[in-house]
């Protein structure tokens, strides 16, 4: 390959600066003693104070928290039975048809997502607030799973199995301790991704979210719109560290195990 | 495999198909057809070939035409450059690390960004120039999107342009292409499929955004995801909303056949 001449570098040097600048600039400003993001008076932690004694706030995060956890653990069962129960179909049509459907909520624009669902919600009579973000997200999370563990279970060698039932493993000692070990990085590649997915979530979460229950990003949505407020800076000084924090554990699971599943995202 | 026991283990899954795919979109189409009241009608579909909304669509597919296609210029070659790159797995993650990080973010900074106070207007005073008001102009609500889009962008094309063999760049070299004829002959050829990929995954929600348009360009631009939470959340006209919606189901399903789908790009809320 030919080295990168001088303008590729300054072009790239470019990108760089726009992609991270308005990310620092409202980092950089969350620690201004002032109110607005205009001019820097002097250096504070006031607002990463009023973050943790906004006691709203933090059961808003709670919650964040908790559906994310939750919804990736169901979603990363459901999405794991899913894609070994798609690999025993046999009939080429069907599973095509599967897969077709799986696809459906990654490629689907969230307003309708969030539309179909509040409509789905309120016909079935669910009250709308922690179950049926909760379900919401575990139903766009699934597929997602199914994704990651699927290539697993494909570039699996089925002989594997076969020696195992010769040795005289029953199916349950087949499935515990032959297709889940080698299937784990993509269970926890799938259950990162639904994590990140759940926490990222605003459009769908705002739609069959009602009144009495938040998540941190419907929150900030809020808070944007009354107009600038530094205790935003300071959540999303927050959320950058655990971002950072959670893509770091996500490259270190999979680059270690699969270069395969790189790029998925 | 086993037969039985992972045959059970489908049942989960078929059954979330069923509830959270199959029975939503039956519900919006079902829904498309009722009025207000709840009676059976076809108004709404008269209602979208009306002059308001046959407008909004078409101004929602240049703000997104737009917004795919600067998101392509600024994309591409950022993506050619980050390739030649010695750490280029690194460099890539490194553009991927702010898609990571909460939309509403990003779109946050911007308001201050934007502001008349904000640094864009500082500089420009410097210059001599008055500030001037960017936030709700339509300007700045493509800027912002394409600033969201350009690592959705990246991705696709970066890989495929990853995938490409060098020799048959050698090759048309050796065989006295200059680089623009290279480029344009056997480079954009070979890597269509990423670029197809990043023009399906940018432009399908850049009809729907709906967040972006309501803090920075302040109503001023309506998009159909716009005019579709309007629907819902506001107006309460779930039919109106429906039927909306439904069009933008059919508008993404043509977009999908256009660019084809050989690879699944991330997705972008």
């Amino acid at each position: 390959m030919n080295k990168l001449s001088t303008s590729a570098k300054v072009y790239l040097t470019i990108v760089f600066i726009v992609l991270y600048a308005p990310i620092f600039y409202l980092i950089f400003y969350s620690f201004n003693s002032g109110g607005s993001m205009n001019n820097f008076e002097s250096f504070t932690l006031e607002h990463y104070q009023a973050v943790f004694e906004d006691s709203r706030l933090l059961v808003i995060l709670i919650n964040t928290v908790i559906v994310a956890l939750l919804s990736a653990l169901i979603s990363t069962i459901i999405g794991t039975l899913g894609a070994i129960g798609i690999v025993t179909v046999k009939d080429s049509k069907m599973r095509n048809t599967l897969l077709s459907l799986n696809n459906v909520l990654i490629v689907s624009p969230d307003v309708i997502i969030g539309a179909s669902f509040l409509i789905l919600f309120t016909m079935v009579g669910i009250k709308l607030g922690f179950a049926s973000v909760l379900l919401a997200h575990v139903a766009f999370s699934v597929p997602i799973v199914v994704l990651m563990v699927l290539p697993k279970l494909l570039e699996m060698n089925k002989s594997l199995i076969d020696a195992a039932l010769d040795l005289g493993a029953t199916k349950k000692d087949v499935m515990m301790r032959v297709i889940l070990p080698y299937i784990q990085p993509g269970i926890f590649a799938g259950f990162f991704l639904a994590l990140t997915y759940s926490l990222d979530d605003f459009a769908v979460t705002f739609f069959v979210t009602g009144n009495g229950f938040s998540t941190l990003s419907v929150e900030i949505y809020s808070m944007a719109r009354a107009g600038i407020s530094l205790t935003v800076n300071a959540i999303s000084g927050l959320v950058f560290f655990v971002t950072v924090l959670i893509v770091v554990g996500y490259y270190f699971i999979t680059s270690r195990t699969s270069k395969r599943m790189e790029g998925q995202r | 495999m086993q037969t039985k026991t992972s045959k059970s283990a489908l049942f989960p899954y078929v059954l979330w198909i069923a509830f959270f795919v199959i029975a939503p979109i039956a519900l919006v189409v079902y829904y498309s057809l009722l009025d207000l009241h709840g009676n059976f009608t076809l108004d709404n579909y008269k209602a979208f070939f009306t002059s308001v909304y046959l407008k909004m669509t078409l101004s929602s597919f240049w703000y997104a035409f737009l917004i795919t296609f600067f998101t392509l210029v600024i994309s591409y070659p950022t993506a050619y450059f980050l390739t030649k790159t010695k750490h280029k797995q690194l460099w890539l993650l490194l553009i991927i690390i702010p898609s990571w990080i909460n939309l509403l973010l990003k779109t946050y900074a911007f308001i201050g960004i934007f502001g008349l106070y904000g640094p864009i207007n500082a500089f420009i005073e410097v210059f001599g120039f008055d500030p001037k008001q960017m936030l709700f102009t339509d300007i700045s609500f493509v800027f912002v999107s394409v600033y969201i889009f350009i690592p959705f962008m990246i991705l696709p094309i970066f890989n495929s342009l990853d995938r490409l063999n060098p020799t048959l760049i050698y090759a048309s070299r050796d065989l006295g292409a200059s680089a623009f004829t290279t480029f344009r002959r056997v480079v954009l050829p070979l890597t269509m499929d990423g670029v197809k990929s990043g023009i399906q995954v940018v432009f399908i929600p850049a009809l729907s955004l709906f967040m972006i348009t309501r803090l920075i360009a302040g109503n001023r631009v309506i998009t159909l995801g716009t005019a579709i939470e309007q629907q819902f959340l506001v107006t309460q006209n779930w039919g109106m909303g429906s039927t909306i919606a439904v069009f933008l189901i059919l508008f993404m399903v043509i977009i999908m056949l256009i660019t084809g789908q050989k690879d699944k790009g991330g997705r972008v809320r």
